[in-house]
């Protein structure tokens, strides 16, 4: 039996379309997500440079930026307390039971203190703030570009990137090591109620006890590291939002895609930012 | 190259030389806008093609079409939110598609953009929504801010609305106050996209009758993009219809109506 049984007559002969090379084919799957990869990057290279330029330009809009101040700061306040007081608690709960089996639970505190302020501190206070404050710039600053919000602003001679982007920005990088510090004194706090239920000690001896093995150096760099984690937020956050396509959709859209790529970069930032405080800090 | 400053500078005076407060009927030679050779293309499809108009100080031109013929662009090219592909564009004698932001900026000042659903600054009050402008490009105190705010919300007949949020106001209201807050840095270039879109017709009568009696009072060179043949009737010095990327008509009212062109019969028709 031939071969070309199977295959229809208009494809045989010489009028039949060339059959689809594989290898475009692979090659053009593999590269359209690349290039929408590093389209995404150019786009955010360009943000970037807009809100530098727009930055160290008169006017500064500090009524704004005391607003945002109040929106990313105060608003965020009492979620990252919380979730610091409950990993405070939750890591003395866990911690005192493994301490105890190797006969360690005097180091406790200072077992608690270390993993706070270094790294459950900072990363789930930028986790946290991605969450609530990246969806929050994302559709608000989303919501205003699809109603022509934003152009009415440039339209009215005010630089959006400036008003829109470059306070929420800088209110990000600014807060972000204060809400740290929150988080990591409520950590602190309910670490010490959570083991003082299980043997008493007074907080003060607590503390005394959890910082003995550590210098201000040790708080001050794993704290700092989060006004980078302030930028990613802010960035992508206003990024998102001032690139919005479309209705409703396309503001659920950046919501969505702000949280998930501030939180993803958050983590990347603080591994890397992790090794490089541990070779220049340690 | 010169500094934007000093571009910008002749401009501003010659705005201020141009600008006629109420009743005053004292106007430049110079065109408001002019448009030339405008080209525009999102993607492979051609919205403007070689556009040429030319708006005088004090006349209101209103510019009609179908859908997607790139009206609402126009106005965006004529404020500077889009960037044309070719062509150029003259607000006051300065031609704005190559200035930098902060010249552009100046040059935005002096123009008022009524935005077709109104785009009010959904946080921000009725009050602070007009006030935006005013604090950020005049040295008002905060009472003479006040004061300049009622009195645009009088002129629109909102002054009782103070205080409301947009979400509180109907679609009409929010396009007298995107109209108040548009007058409010006492433009010399009104560009209203769709002013009576969306409204009932004694509300769209009400606003063409606002808009009436705010030329009078400012003397403003207005461009008004609409699909209201009536609306166009009342308050334009002269009519525009865009075509497929083309001025197809520029005249009166009267010449739209005599015109056997099948698509303006048929343009006609459809509205009547």
């Amino acid at each position: 039996m031939s071969h070309n049984a199977s295959i229809p007559h208009r494809l045989i002969g010489q009028d039949a379309p060339p059959a689809p090379s594989l290898v475009r084919a692979t090659f053009t799957v593999l590269w359209t997500p690349i290039n929408g990869f590093l389209e995404w990057f150019g786009e955010l290279g360009l943000f970037s440079w807009q809100v530098l330029r727009a930055a160290v330009r008169r006017p500064f809009e500090g009524q704004e930026l005391l607003r945002q101040f109040d929106e990313i700061g105060s608003k965020s306040l009492p979620l990252v307390a919380l979730a610091g007081a409950a990993i405070g608690f939750v890591l003395s709960l866990e911690s005192r039971s493994s301490l105890v089996h190797f006969g360690a639970q005097s180091m406790l505190p200072a077992a608690l203190v270390y993993s706070i302020i270094h790294e459950t501190g900072p990363i789930v206070t930028g986790l946290v703030v991605s969450g609530r404050v990246g969806a929050g710039i994302g559709a608000e600053l989303g919501s205003m570009k699809v109603t022509e919000q934003i152009d009415a602003i440039e339209a009215s001679g005010v630089n959006p990137y400036k008003f829109l982007a470059f306070t929420r920005i800088l209110a990000c990088i600014l807060v972000l090591p204060l809400l740290t510090m929150a988080a990591d004194f409520c950590g602190v706090l309910f670490g010490w109620i959570a083991e003082t239920a299980a043997a008493p000690v007074s907080f003060q001896r607590f503390v005394s006890q959890g910082f003995a093995g550590s210098s201000f150096k040790d708080f001050l760099a794993p704290t700092f590291r989060t006004l980078v984690f302030g930028l990613i937020i802010g960035m992508i956050g206003c990024f998102q939002g001032m690139r919005t396509r479309g209705g409703t959709a396309g503001v659920g859209l950046s919501a969505t895609s702000s949280v998930v790529l501030s939180s993803l970069f958050v983590i990347l930032a603080d591994v890397i930012l992790v090794k490089i405080i541990l070779v220049f800090f340690s | 190259m010169m500094p934007a400053e000093q571009q910008v500078l002749p401009v501003l005076e010659e705005s201020a030389g141009t600008r006629t407060m109420a009743g005053s009927s004292k106007r430049s030679d110079t065109p408001a806008v002019v448009l030339g050779g405008l080209h525009k293309s999102f993607g492979s499809q051609v919205v403007l093609d070689g556009i040429a108009l030319t708006v005088q100080s004090g006349e209101t031109l209103a510019m009609l079409g179908r859908s997607g013929t790139g009206k609402s662009v126009l106005l965006k090219l004529i404020i500077g939110l889009e960037k044309p592909d070719s062509g150029s564009i003259h607000v006051h004698g300065q031609e704005i598609t190559r200035l930098d932001l902060e010249a552009l900026n100046a040059i935005r000042k002096k123009m008022g953009f009524l935005f077709q659903h109104a785009a009010l600054y959904d946080s921000l009050s009725v009050e602070q929504n007009i006030a935006f402008p005013l604090r950020r490009h005049t040295k008002m105190t905060d009472s003479e801010c006040t004061d300049r705010v009622k009195q645009l919300l009088a002129s629109v007949g909102m002054e009782s609305d103070l205080k409301k949020m947009p979400s509180d106001i109907s679609g009409g209201m929010q396009k007298r106050v995107g109209l108040a807050r548009a007058l409010a840095l006492e433009p010399d270039i009104l560009l209203l996209d769709e002013p009576t879109a969306g409204l009932d017709p004694i509300t769209s009568g009400e606003i063409d009758e606002l808009i009436l009696k705010l030329q009078e009072e400012h003397d403003m060179a207005s461009i008004v993009v609409t699909h209201d043949l009536q609306s166009a009737k009342t308050i334009a010095d002269r009519i525009t219809l865009l075509h497929e990327g083309h001025v197809l008509i520029d005249g009166s009212f009267e010449d739209l109506e005599k015109s056997d062109n099948e698509f303006v019969s048929e343009f006609m028709k459809r509205d009547s």
